[in-house]
């Protein structure tokens, strides 16, 4: 009986929406030409006005570019006797990123556990965290580098705990997102068992997001690599503050080795973890 | 009393009802098949049974005890003591076979305990019982995702027997195999509902499967029950009455059948 009323409903309203729809898709074809001009005018004049406040011209361009080549050929050759003393710290950059990122990627795991609406249904709970993280994410590496020196003075905690703030803003949002869209099918089975919520995270949601969490564990890291090559501009070590002290003496020559040096592990790396993170997905 | 349903109704939060007014008295070792068109209340009926939906109104009792009202480790004992087959499976694809069948052991052990992922050698063995019980004892180390759609509702079927439960649901155990493997999986749960005396519900589409292994017919409609029997009694006639109209050739999971149907019809 009550499928008579179902097998109706589809028949009767395909005809009426059909007509009215042609017409409003002609209206509205007219409007939209108009429309896409005037947004490109916009965009333009937008860019155009943006350009003068600030002075920029292509006029800078032209006059920089012979700088340009001065300072190329000011780091050419590259001092190569400089490798030994930014050893240390080039490694002790990667330290900062690693140990940056794990510790962020930690507490991030209950983090994502709490904001998913699918593990905790409690708005109550996720909704503060959520917007935690998104405070979290609004801060820029290098704001959370100078707030950090400022507090625990120079040196590489202050890049770690930088880090460490921004992967744990990063993976606890992108775990979370997975984490809701992971097959529901195994969490009601877990519940069917008679599994408690933790369980139920460890049996059925663990090994599902677990492939996802490592994959943005690594994209973090490889972030996180070359965000700690500049963290020592504002004092929170690594690799940053010779470059920057060099950048400062002249020292183009040495520079260069510290670019090409930063260059080659953040190649390494990148080509590393991305080799990993594509067979783990 | 095995299971036992007094004035169930389901109203859903959109309106919908789902189970009205719902009296029925399961016994030990029953095979019930439950059938009825899509939407008239079956995989509902189950799913408040164990409790994975909330009903609006009445009480169910499992073994005496009311699931309706239970709540916390309580609620937890008792859905550990009934087994649950899906339609599509639910295992955890990426881990292995054994892991997904003594995952139905977690409600005999802490948080802690289960949190470490070791369980003791005695749950293994049960575990690798259970895979035996079902044919698939040699799969036990390879990981579930690897494994044919009925071999994985076998591994599904072992879980519910590592939970050495005493009442098996399955919702719509076979929509989504082959009719080969869907007689072989039907079997297996035949097997341990007789050998385990195991309370069986079953919810299917296909009437013949239903006569095949039913000890018992409900028939559902709109939420409501209007057949239980025996399935002699479940006639054709009876059927159509079920489903409002005369029952359809791919009601029918065996093709030579579907002749009959339309010379009745």
């Amino acid at each position: 009986m009550r499928l008579d009323i179902k097998s109706t409903n589809p028949t009767s309203t395909p005809s009426i929406p059909s007509s009215p729809n042609d017409s409003i898709s002609n209206a509205l074809d007219k409007p939209r030409r108009g429309k896409r001009i005037a947004t490109w005018m916009l965009f333009i004049v937008i860019l155009v006005v943006c350009s003068l406040y600030i002075d920029v011209t292509p006029y800078q361009l032209f006059v920089g570019l012979p700088e340009m080549g001065v300072l190329l050929k000011e780091m050419f050759p590259p001092d190569w006797s400089y490798l030994p003393t930014i050893w240390a710290p080039t490694l002790q950059t990667i330290k900062i990123a690693v140990a940056g990122t794990i510790l962020g990627a930690i507490p991030a795991i209950p983090a994502a556990l709490f904001s998913a609406n699918n593990i905790t249904p409690f708005k109550s709970v996720s909704l503060p965290i959520r917007t935690l993280l998104n405070l979290v994410r609004t801060v820029p590496d290098l704001l959370f580098a100078a707030v950090f020196v400022a507090v625990f003075g120079i040196g590489p905690f202050a890049g770690m705990l930088a880090l460490l703030f921004f992967s744990f803003g990063i993976i606890a949002k992108l775990t979370y997102e997975t984490v809701e869209a992971i097959d529901p099918g195994p969490l009601e089975a877990m519940t069917a068992v008679g599994a408690t919520r933790i369980q139920l995270i460890v049996f059925g949601v663990i090994p599902q997001a677990l492939p996802a969490f490592i994959s943005y564990l690594l994209y973090t890291f490889e972030i996180n690599i070359r965000a700690a090559t500049v963290l020592g501009f504002v004092g929170a070590g690594g690799i940053g503050l010779l470059l920057n002290q060099s950048l400062g003496l002249f020292r183009y020559d040495r520079a260069a080795t510290i670019i090409i040096l930063t260059l080659a592990v953040v190649l390494i790396i990148d080509n590393a973890s991305t080799r990993i993170r594509r067979k783990l997905l | 009393m095995m299971i036992e349903l007094r004035q169930v109704s389901k109203t859903f939060p959109n309106g919908t009802i789902g189970l009205k007014d719902i009296n029925l008295k399961i016994q030990t070792g029953e095979f019930v098949v439950i059938v009825g068109l899509s939407g008239a209340g079956k995989s509902t009926l189950l799913r408040s049974i164990n409790r994975l939906i909330d009903v609006t109104s009445g009480d169910i009792q499992i073994h005496g005890q009311s699931i309706t009202s239970a709540s916390g480790s309580r609620l937890r004992a008792i859905r550990r003591n009934i087994g649950m087959i899906f339609q599509s499976f639910n295992l955890i694809k990426r881990t292995t076979v054994l892991n997904n069948v003594l995952s139905g052991r977690v409600g005999y052990h802490s948080t802690l305990r289960t949190l470490l992922g070791s369980f003791p050698k005695r749950d293994v063995e049960i575990a690798l019982t259970a895979l035996e019980r079902v044919n698939i004892r040699e799969k036990a180390y390879i990981r579930a995702d690897q494994l044919s759609g009925g071999q994985q509702q076998r591994v599904s079927i072992a879980r519910a027997l590592a939970q050495e439960a005493t009442i098996i649901l399955a919702d719509e155990p076979v929509a989504s195999l082959d009719p080969l493997t869907t007689r072989q999986v039907m079997d297996d749960l035949q097997r341990i509902n007789r050998e385990l005396n195991i309370t069986t519900i079953v919810n299917l589409h296909f009437i013949d499967l239903a006569r095949d292994y039913a000890t018992r017919i409900i028939g559902l409609r709109a939420g409501e029950i209007v057949f239980d029997g025996s399935v002699g009694e479940a006639t054709d006639e009876i059927l159509a009455e079920i489903y409002g109209r005369p029952v359809k050739a791919d009601e029918f999971l065996d093709t030579s059948r579907e002749m009959q149907v339309v010379g009745v019809t």
